[in-house]
């Protein structure tokens, strides 16, 4: 499969990740909601876009609203971004913390099907309006709601613990720690370097000495410690998603532009278990799908944003899309290939454990982070695009490796 | 009859108070842990929370309904097990709401003392007034059938003239719980000569279940945990009359709180526990005190002015300071009272001279906070106060005078028999005050 059509992204933005880490985060006082997110992210975006007029549709990716904020409908908030986008077409989409890059399939699509030359894309989730106990109900309904009366308290944790006891027993608890340990450490050097980033003010002297923290199952999940989680945040991302058209009735500077040249989608069996827990076999197809359409090899990568709501699930998607060989991923991360300096920098700005994880808006906040690093607008966290790797992917991932979106980017 | 059958009917005294009110939370906790055994599971459990006002009842289910849920949000994991088998119970949210429910259920709010008079165990947590305390006693052990177990929350009356003024017949044990029981983790036990032995062999287990440090006491007044307070609180209230003579009352005020903070490193100020625990407390427990100690004077004449002026700090529902010898203003000490003017003295107005008067803090010195759970905190420690010993600033003289006389009270409490060992002196300055080292140590010698 090819695009018939080029496609590109523009305009990206981020708001803070907020959350637990955040020196201005208080989990007494008020905060700002939905309302102000959405208007944030959108505004931002239209201001790089030449305004609302310029929109043909909108699109906003949010995994569960209806439970952590009580909302629905949240297409109905884009009119309240800009009067300007009042009777434009908008939808939501949905696939658990892949929403956000559903969001942005939504848009490419529009752009493919002819009915779109610009489309606004969100991702939004505001997820500290309850504790952690009870979010973790909510965040279970990314799985099947079945298994949620024999899932462990802190369902995902538990479903990502299974897996990590699963490849310590295959490889090694202290071969795989070390490597989960070093990925704690990349996230917060990497984040520190972000003002958005939700452990932008992490002070710690040894990051890796943390992320060696031995696990606890009475107080937590058998196989992993807190600092393996990703965070629980409060956050919105957006970026246009253009044709050739759009980009000049836009008026941006195609340098101010990254080309997507493939994307690759799977989905499986929500009520099925995993048929080899030390395995992401979703992922695997996402980016084989996406790198196919590319027509690109992964040595051809200069960065990768992917969904590490845990050190783990980082590790298995790196062996997934094939950076590392199967049993290789800690090594390959121990040995600072992923590191910022690395051969394959990856998260740049902290990722789902460092920047945070405000579930719907994590697809477009990794496309946001690509399209910073093709177009050097990362500021502190910009790393170095070799002239021969013009090329970023991301890999968002709904539930326990269910809902797949791998995109790869291209410098313009 | 066995440890769980005695949780079958329990009555908590003076429930509604600070100190009852977590016993209540803890006793219930526990009894539904028993009432979750299978053996256990034909059996009725009842928790009567005895006290006098039908308002604060009320307002006491409330607090410990909202306890509960905070109770039961940390120990999650735990009930997701216990209720494994209800297919009706799926979520965290829908579990937390089950356990409260089913705790509560074990809880009878009561006004009058004829409750208890089938409970085979009494926790009493009423006011420190020993007639009180064995007028309510000799009632409900007249009126029982049962022979109840009285555990008493004293934390100064003789176990013994308790035991014998209500005629128990040893079916009684101080059970110290300190403030608030349901977050700290120390429990002073004193059994007078008289004491069963099943009744300490039984709160060890409730202890230990509860997952606190037991720390035994022999039964003198004010037993360790005040045994050691009130004099250093004298001690302290003394040293600040001695400096009286060069600056104001305030002034003495301020400086003696800052060096037993600061420069002793402890996690406040001897005038801000007076604060904490409550004037009118201090002075109630150093009277309930006074006839059992011979030797000494367990008395403070500055106590009796502050409270004929009616100035008695301790503490808003919320935990919080209220105004004593130092004002308070979102947890932060804003002004010192003047007894002269009869008026508070902004801390601002006289920080310059008392840092003047006391000098710079010694080197190495770390604030309590960074010390207290410190992996090296015995290196940190050694090394400060041989830095104190060298710094000859009035400070330091006052600290490292402050620090002998500590451990001299501490010693004198193993000398005197109220403490069976020193360590058992260090391990309630430790858990029960918080303090960063024990009294009894080596770092001043």
């Amino acid at each position: 499969m090819t695009l018939r059509r080029k496609i590109y992204m523009v305009a990206g933005y981020n708001t803070i990740s907020m959350g637990s880490g955040r020196k201005e985060f208080n989990p007494k006082k008020a905060r700002p909601g939905i309302e102000e997110y959405m208007k944030e992210a959108g505004q931002a975006v239209l201001k790089q876009i030449g305004g609302a007029k310029n929109v043909d549709e909108c699109a906003v990716g949010n995994f569960i609203a209806a439970k952590y904020n009580n909302q629905g409908n949240l297409e109905g908030f884009f009119p309240m971004i800009d009067e300007g986008l009042r009777y434009k077409p908008a939808i939501r989409t949905e696939g658990a913390c892949g929403s956000g890059a559903l969001a942005l399939a939504t848009g490419i699509k529009s752009i493919l099907a002819e009915t779109a030359d610009v489309v606004l894309v969100l991702g939004i989730e505001v997820q500290n309006t309850v504790k952690a106990v009870y979010g973790a109900d909510i965040l279970a309904c990314a799985g099947w709601a079945k298994e949620r009366k024999d899932g462990h308290t802190h369902f995902f944790p538990g479903k990502f613990s299974d897996r990590a006891g699963k490849y310590y027993e295959k490889f090694g608890y202290d071969y795989t720690r070390l490597g989960m340990a070093t990925w704690y450490k990349n996230a917060i050097e990497n984040a520190r370097l972000c003002p958005t980033a939700q452990e932008y003010h992490n002070t710690c002297e040894d990051a890796l000495a943390v992320g060696m923290t031995k696990p606890n199952g009475r107080s937590f999940v058998d196989h992993l410690n807190v600092f393996d989680c990703s965070k629980v945040s409060d956050g919105a991302s957006g970026i246009a998603i253009v044709s050739e058209e759009g980009l000049k009735r836009c008026g941006i500077n195609p340098k101010d532009a990254v080309e997507v040249i493939g994307i690759g989608m799977a989905e499986n069996d929500i009520t099925a278990a995993p048929a080899d827990h030390t395995k992401l076999d979703t992922t695997a197809v996402a980016v084989k799908k996406a790198l196919e359409m590319a027509k690109i090899t992964k040595d051809d990568i200069a960065t990768i944003e992917l969904h590490d709501c845990f050190t783990i699930a980082g590790i298995l998607a790196l062996e997934a899309a094939g950076f590392a060989e199967y049993g290789k991923g800690p090594q390959f991360v121990a040995e600072g290939n992923t590191a910022r300096n690395g051969k394959l920098p990856v998260n740049t700005t902290g990722g789902l454990v460092g920047w945070g994880h405000p579930t719907g808006a994590t697809g477009v906040h990794q496309a946001v982070t690509i399209w910073e690093q093709l177009t050097g607008k990362a500021g502190n966290s910009q790393i170095n695009i070799p002239a021969n790797k013009p090329f970023g992917l991301t890999i968002n991932m709904g539930g326990d490796d269910k809902t797949l979106v791998s995109i790869v980017y291209k410098k313009n | 009859m066995n440890y769980d059958n005695r949780f079958e009917n329990v009555t908590v005294l003076g429930a509604a108070g600070k100190m009852g009110s977590g016993i209540l939370l803890l006793t219930s906790m526990e009894m539904y842990d028993i009432s979750k055994k299978p053996e256990n599971k034909d059996k009725n459990y009842v928790l009567y929370a005895l006290d006098i006002s039908q308002k604060a009842l009320s307002g006491l289910m409330l607090y410990i309904q909202d306890q509960l849920v905070k109770q039961a949000e940390r120990k999650i994991n735990a009930l997701r097990i216990i209720y494994k088998d209800r297919a009706d119970l799926i979520y965290n949210g829908e579990i937390i709401a089950q356990y409260v429910k089913e705790v509560m259920n074990m809880i009878r709010p009561v006004t009058t003392l004829e409750s208890a008079y089938e409970s085979l165990i009494i926790f009493e947590a009423a006011s420190e007034n020993p007639d009180l305390k064995v007028k309510m006693f000799s009632q409900i052990n007249l009126n029982s059938k049962v022979e109840p177990w009285f555990f008493t929350n004293t934390s100064s009356i003789p176990i013994g003239h308790l035991n014998k003024e209500a005629n128990l017949s040893g079916r009684i044990l101080g059970v110290h719980f300190y403030n608030p029981p349901a977050v700290q983790k120390l429990v002073e036990v004193i059994k007078c000569n008289e004491s069963k032995p099943e009744l300490s062999e039984f709160v060890s287990t409730l202890i230990k279940n509860m997952r606190k440090i037991e720390v035994p006491s022999y039964d003198k007044a004010g037993f360790i945990g005040n045994g050691h307070f009130m004099r250093d609180a004298i001690y302290g209230m003394t040293t600040m009359e001695s400096l009286r003579k060069n600056m104001s009352f305030s002034e003495a005020v301020y400086c003696v709180n800052k060096v037993t903070q600061d420069f002793m490193i402890r996690p406040m100020g001897i005038f801000q526990l007076i604060d904490y625990v409550g004037i009118d407390v201090c002075q109630f427990i150093m009277k309930v005190m006074r006839p059992y100690v011979k030797d000494e004077t367990i008395h403070s004449p500055l106590l009796d002015k502050m409270m004929d002026i009616n100035i008695k700090g301790g503490q808003n529902h919320d935990g919080s300071q209220k105004d004593g010898f130092l004002k308070y203003e979102k947890g932060k000490i804003t002004a010192v009272y003047d007894i002269d003017k009869k008026e508070y003295v902004k801390v601002e107005n006289i920080l310059a001279k008392c840092d003047e008067f006391l000098g710079t803090l010694p080197q190495g010195h770390l604030p309590w906070k960074a010390v207290v759970g410190n992996k090296d905190k015995n290196d940190v420690l050694s090394k400060y106060f041989n830095a104190m010993k060298s710094n000859k600033s009035s400070g330091s003289v006052l600290a490292l005078n402050y620090m002998k006389k500590s451990k001299e009270i501490g010693e004198k409490l193993v000398s005197d028999k109220v403490a069976y060992t020193a360590e058992d002196v260090n391990t309630v300055l430790l858990t029960g005050f918080f303090h960063a080292y024990g009294p009894i140590n080596d770092f001043i010698n």
